[in-house]
């Protein structure tokens, strides 16, 4: 039988179709409609050119700060996860008495709701009755005690840190498992020739972790660029937008019915992702495509 | 070196403690304040109950309307995990089967997906045209859409390795395509196929995102979307906020205890390869 009849298209049709609607449309209607003053107080959408585009780079208006605070978030979390997600699994892979509670344990926080974490860090974080402030008091250090949350100066670092306490355990889990996939006999030549354990480090693990760090880095960044239930919960982009993501601003203008301005800033998004997506693609598929 | 070799291993089962007790007290403190008072839940401590109070669930399953919630995002999830789990493997069949430009192309182009945005304000009027705003059927098609991408990807990793002699052998004992699939290759996935929908499950009973956009009735709400309105409604009952969040959290931290083994070797798969 000839493959265009033992495989057709139509089994793939459903998914295209639901994909193509839902996802890749939107995107692409949403850019159009980025050129007009589509919103809820008028029934006729008029073409304005770049308007709102001029709108968003402007000066008069904080769109430069959302976008700034999203790429910050990214570096900040991507780094901090990676980092310490490699240095735990580092330590952690072997000889840890428990191990599969523990890893259960650290693993755990990736599959609650990123917005009931959001709204538990809430509670822990309150000044007043919050159990981090009073476990400052307790031990006497009343003087690191802040205002968490509504600090114009530490809130999104707060933001970023219940974000790190939520990613760390889930790249620490891919690492270890990529650590112990290692040949042991790598190890075991090196040590023949001699070689320390850094140059083990440098020359074996880490290479041989080069993939899954990548991989994990890529679904990071797409994550902090993403972000929007996490800082919802937390300080829905208060005080005074200090904490405010492109996506926080674009809920904000949906539900004002700012529509026009909701879908600039979406579309920005949608052709910044389209264009890197290419070489993200390539480090997710690499090994599928040279199959 | 036996000495210094067992301290670093001490100081390391230290490390793992301390790691493990940093993500655990958040949960503890949940569920200890879960069962306290009204009076003693002012402030959030680590303490025990005085007494354990089970009342507080009786209110919030009635004052939070979990029950509700909860068979919708059991609906949801459920029905988009089905849909997803069956597209998606179909997807997955026919573009590792077909590795000629098209297929690749089209490949890509879904897997694409998993970078892409969306743009939620574009999408409240293709939801219009297509009349599914605030509709049941609408949300499972939005979260079937959201998660197709990543499930075509992770099953096209485990298609790949299904031999294609066996279809050439299945196809010379006269089985047509539909057959093929049904009858040799979707059975020969089944491992793959429930990793991908408990992830799917997972991703799909906490998201909150889509019904905070399109749902407008609060009877059509999921339970994140519940939980997140509770919490407004009650600031100050923290015994009854932990109750609501502890009782929302219960599927997903039995999901997570009974399926582990499928989370965390579905999620490693697509990563760790090099």
């Amino acid at each position: 039988m000839k493959k265009s009849k033992l495989y057709p298209w139509y089994f793939a049709a459903g998914a295209i179709i639901i994909y193509t609607t839902l996802c890749v449309i939107p995107g692409i209607i949403g850019i159009g409609y980025a050129f007009t003053d589509w919103s809820a107080y008028s029934k006729e959408i008029h073409f304005v050119g770049w308007e709102n585009f001029k709108k968003l780079f402007s000066a008069d208006t904080n769109y430069m700060k959302y976008i700034t605070n999203t790429l910050l978030f990214t570096a900040v979390t991507t780094v901090a996860k990676s980092g310490l997600g490699l240095l735990f699994a580092l330590a952690l892979s072997k000889n840890i008495k428990l191990k599969n509670f523990h890893r259960g344990v650290m693993y755990m926080p990736s599959v609650l709701s990123i917005l009931i974490i959001g709204l538990v860090f809430t509670s822990i974080l309150n000044p007043k009755v919050g159990i981090l402030n009073q476990t400052l008091r307790t031990v006497g250090l009343d003087s690191m005690t802040q205002q968490w949350l509504t600090n114009p100066k530490i809130a999104f670092w707060s933001v970023m840190a219940v974000d790190i306490w939520r990613g760390t355990g889930y790249i620490m889990t891919m690492l270890i498992v990529g650590i112990l996939a290692i040949p042991q006999v790598y190890y075991e030549a090196a040590g023949i020739d001699g070689a320390s354990g850094w140059n083990k480090f440098i020359h074996i693990t880490l290479p041989m972790l080069k993939q899954t760090l990548a991989v994990t880095i890529v679904l990071n960044v797409l994550y902090g660029m993403k972000v929007f239930d996490m800082v919802y919960a937390l300080t829905n982009g208060g005080p005074g937008h200090t904490t405010e993501v492109m996506y926080t601003a674009v809920f904000k203008q949906f539900s004002q019915g700012l529509y026009a301005e909701g879908t600039t800033i979406s579309s920005v998004m949608f052709i910044i992702m389209v264009v890197t997506g290419f070489f993200m693609i390539k480090v997710l598929t690499k090994d599928e495509v040279q199959e | 070196m036996q000495t210094k070799k067992k301290a670093i291993n001490f100081m390391k089962n230290i490390l793992a403690w301390l790691i493990s007790l940093i993500m655990l007290i958040p949960l503890v403190l949940i569920i200890v304040n879960a069962f306290k008072s009204d009076a003693e839940a002012l402030t959030l401590t680590l303490s025990l109950p005085k007494e354990w109070t089970f009342s507080n669930f009786v209110t919030v399953i009635e004052k939070g309307k979990l029950l509700q919630s909860f068979l919708n995002s059991l609906l949801y999830a459920g029905c988009a995990t089905i849909i997803v789990v069956l597209f998606g493997s179909m997807a997955a069949y026919i573009f590792s089967r077909r590795r000629d430009r098209t297929g690749n192309a089209a490949y890509m182009y879904m897997v694409l997906g998993i970078v892409i945005p969306i743009n939620y304000v574009a999408l409240m009027k293709v939801m219009q045209v297509t009349h599914l705003n605030n509709s049941v059927p609408g949300i499972i098609l939005l979260y079937t859409a959201t998660q197709l991408p990543f499930t075509v990807f992770l099953l096209y990793g485990f298609v790949s390795k299904i031999p294609v002699d066996l279809d050439e052998a299945a196809v010379i004992d006269g089985c047509g395509p539909v057959r093929l699939f049904f009858g040799i290759i979707f059975p020969m996935m089944r491992s793959s196929i429930v990793t991908a929908a408990v992830l799917c499950f997972l991703n799909t009973w906490n998201e909150f995102v889509m019904p905070l956009y399109f749902l407008n009735s609060s009877e059509k709400w999921p339970m994140t979307l519940a939980v997140y309105n509770f919490f407004g409604q009650y600031e100050k009952s923290w015994n009854l906020i932990c109750a609501d969040i502890l009782l929302t959290c219960l599927p997903v931290i039995i999901m997570y205890l009974s399926c582990q083994k499928y989370i965390v070797g579905g999620q490693t798969e697509g990563a760790v390869k090099g």
